[in-house]
């Protein structure tokens, strides 16, 4: 065992993969030289030369394309967003290319690739390196769509990404870099499409995912004060949505809070909230209740950011509110 | 309408062509004519649907950049992409079925007119929305160097041929990808159709500088202009350009001066275009002029094309019956090809 920070711990799997299968490579803003914005591409240019960790001009519909031309073409393309929200810029091909065109094509190609990069709200970074993404790609068919939030899933979940053969949309938070845990020595693999029990419980199933899993966290330990007892559910995967691990949690405490950083309108806990209505309705107690951030660019002031993220006394209460509700 | 450029003089005599070579790019350009003009007639007909834009008038581009291709480089092409996937050697059979909507057809009826994809044939697609093939284009030719220089594959020397048009040449990703073709002498070929119209924009009216070819300049990248009418000439410069990106010496771009012979698409009334204009460039029939570069040459004789012009109606023919024949997708497959494990 040995205790890795997180940005090392998605080092450590694009190393081994790029060790393991010489047509992995990486492309991006910084990612070479730099060794990336975060570091989580150090040294990987000293180690695999300048064509296997690709520093590109600041280009990003087009390197986006090239990532996808060269998928198309047999290479396995690892493109890193310096910042998730500058892919704004490539959804085009982020949409019409790498998640459209192996359907359009009829199974002519497939496009395994794999972009990450920090996304979610910073400290004060302002609203356009503050953004909440996921839902934006939610809606388009052919991505798989999952967000790491330990060291140990966001290298295990790293390395199924790059071993999977679509694109994948892979979301790291700008504020979990830095937390550290004890990873296995051997190799480990994390599935993509399986949502992880964070902590088994039966009052309620609070579903999270990414910087969210650590304040419901927090959350739970003043609930356990109370005596309450969630189970918490980290979705990972949050396209396709693992109701395989969502639905048994369902049928054990019928009741459901999301907790998301994402925006509230058109949100992924808005889609959660639509299936579960579509598969477990009878199943629940209470209406779902969903906490998100606000629906407004993230402000630059401190107080103001605070307001726009759920907060982890705002899931005590409302867990607390649910559990009071009498059936 | 706009002062004409004054097309580069291009002495055909003096390129090399033996007579097998001739008649099959005379083949592969009657080919796409006589495809193009099946497709009005069955679109008309109500049997064809969606948007479809003819290249009634370009095949010498066509003919003359992907016939001096080896069949393991790759073509990225735009949403006028029936003729560009015949001469990269989908059977007609296949793209019509594709116009058809039919399981048989080269994307399985999924794509249609504007999205024609063959792996086999290392056709890239087919990419509908402005621009975006060129990317896409770009990372194929990546590919090969990467395969010969990052993975120490000698036989990765594959080059890519990709054509848009001139509408394209203002946006984003042509400038962006020619600098990164130039940056990283990438195996590329930028091969803009000019035909003077994106759908209503005349090309003056929206380019600064609207000789294209010269934008190569600030790349360092060779930028050559050529009649786009006379395949011969579109030949020799595709194949002075495909020798040096094949030998590692990078990117060039190449722009042919062409006209289309029908609308921007069959929905098009096409009622910006002058009468005069039209006829001018009617006159410069790429294929009429071919003929007579043939028979002038004694590479065939009117029997010659003739024999070309039946096998290839009986192709069409036969292309149209295969489309039609076909069965369409299963409704049971309607979420097959969505994810690569399906």
């Amino acid at each position: 065992m040995a205790e890795t920070l997180l940005f090392n711990a998605l080092r450590e799997a694009i190393d081994e993969e790029m060790g393991r299968d010489d047509t992995v490579f990486v492309l991006g803003e910084d990612v070479g030289v730099y060794g990336g914005s975060y570091k989580v591409t150090k040294d990987l240019y000293e180690k695999y030369g300048e064509l296997r960790v690709l520093d590109t001009p600041i280009a990003e519909n087009s390197f986006t394309g090239m990532a996808v031309g060269a998928a198309m073409t047999g290479l396995r393309p690892i493109i890193e967003g310096m910042n998730m929200g500058f892919l704004l810029l490539a959804f085009n091909q982020i949409a019409n290319n790498a998640g459209m065109l192996r359907y359009t094509s009829g199974g002519n190609y497939k496009i395994p690739m794999v972009i990450r990069g920090p996304g979610g709200v910073g400290r004060q970074l302002g609203a356009e390196h503050s953004q909440r993404l996921e839902a934006y790609f939610q809606a388009v068919p052919g991505l798989k769509i999952v967000a790491c939030s330990t060291p140990y899933n966001a290298k295990g979940l790293l390395k199924a990404a790059i071993r999977d053969d679509n694109p994948v949309l892979f979301f790291e938070h700008v504020l979990l870099y830095n937390l550290k845990e004890d990873l296995p020595n051997h190799e480990y693999i994390v599935p993509l499409d399986k949502a992880e029990i964070v902590r088994p419980g039966k009052d309620v199933t609070i579903l999270t995912y990414s910087r969210m899993r650590h304040h419901v966290t927090q959350a739970v330990k003043g609930l356990e004060k109370k005596g309450i007892d969630p189970e918490v559910i980290d979705l990972i995967s949050l396209k396709p949505l693992d109701f395989d691990t969502i639905g048994p949690s369902i049928k054990k405490t019928h009741r459901v809070i999301i907790v998301e950083e994402c925006m509230k309108t058109g949100g992924i806990g808005a889609e959660i909230i639509a299936s579960i209505n579509d598969r477990y309705f009878d199943e629940l107690d209470a209406p779902v209740v969903r906490l998100s951030s606000q629906d407004i660019p993230t402000p630059y002031n401190g107080k103001l950011e605070t307001l726009t993220i759920v907060q982890p006394k705002q899931i005590e209460a409302a867990v607390e509110a649910m559990v009071a509700l009498k059936v | 309408m706009v002062q004409e450029r004054t097309l580069p003089q291009f002495q055909a005599p003096a390129a090399q062509i033996s007579p097998e070579e001739g008649l099959r790019l005379y083949e592969d350009m009657v080919l796409g004519r006589y495809f193009e003009d099946k497709c009005a007639e069955m679109y008309y007909r109500g049997k064809m649907f969606g948007f479809v834009h003819l290249y009634n008038g370009q095949e010498a581009v066509s003919s003359g950049v992907i016939k001096s291709l080896r069949s393991d480089d790759y073509v990225c092409s735009t949403y006028r992409d029936h003729v560009h996937a015949l001469s990269a050697g989908v059977p007609a059979e296949n793209v019509m079925a594709e116009l058809f909507g039919k399981e048989t057809g080269c994307s399985k009826g999924r794509g249609g007119s504007m999205h024609l994809f063959s792996s086999q044939h290392n056709l890239l697609g087919g990419f509908a929305f402005i621009g975006e093939g060129i990317p896409v284009a770009l990372g194929a030719a990546f590919q090969s160097r990467y395969r010969k220089d990052a993975l120490g594959d000698s036989s990765a020397d594959q080059v890519t041929a990709c054509f848009f048009g001139d509408g394209t040449s203002n946006n984003g990703q042509f400038f962006e990808c020619l600098n990164m073709a130039a940056l990283w002498k990438l195996p590329i070929l930028f091969v803009v159709e000019n035909n003077k119209w994106a759908i209503g924009m005349a090309h003056e009216r929206a380019t600064s500088q609207p000789e294209i070819y010269k934008k190569a300049a600030v790349f360092g990248m060779p930028g050559i202009e050529v009649d786009g009418m006379d395949v011969m000439a579109v030949r020799a410069v595709a194949q002075e350009a495909v020798a040096r990106a094949r030998a590692g010496e990078g990117p060039t771009l190449i722009e042919c001066l062409t006209y289309r012979f029908r609308g921007h698409s069959l929905a098009d009334p096409d009622e910006l275009r002058s009468k005069a204009e039209k006829e001018a460039w009617l006159a410069r029939d790429p294929i009429k002029r071919f003929e007579a570069y043939l028979l002038e040459h004694n590479l065939t004789d009117e029997g010659g094309l003739k024999d070309v012009r039946d096998r290839i109606q009986t192709r069409i023919d036969d292309a149209l019956t295969f489309a039609e024949e076909s069965p369409e997708p299963s409704p049971d497959d309607l979420y097959k090809y969505i994810f690569a494990d399906d």
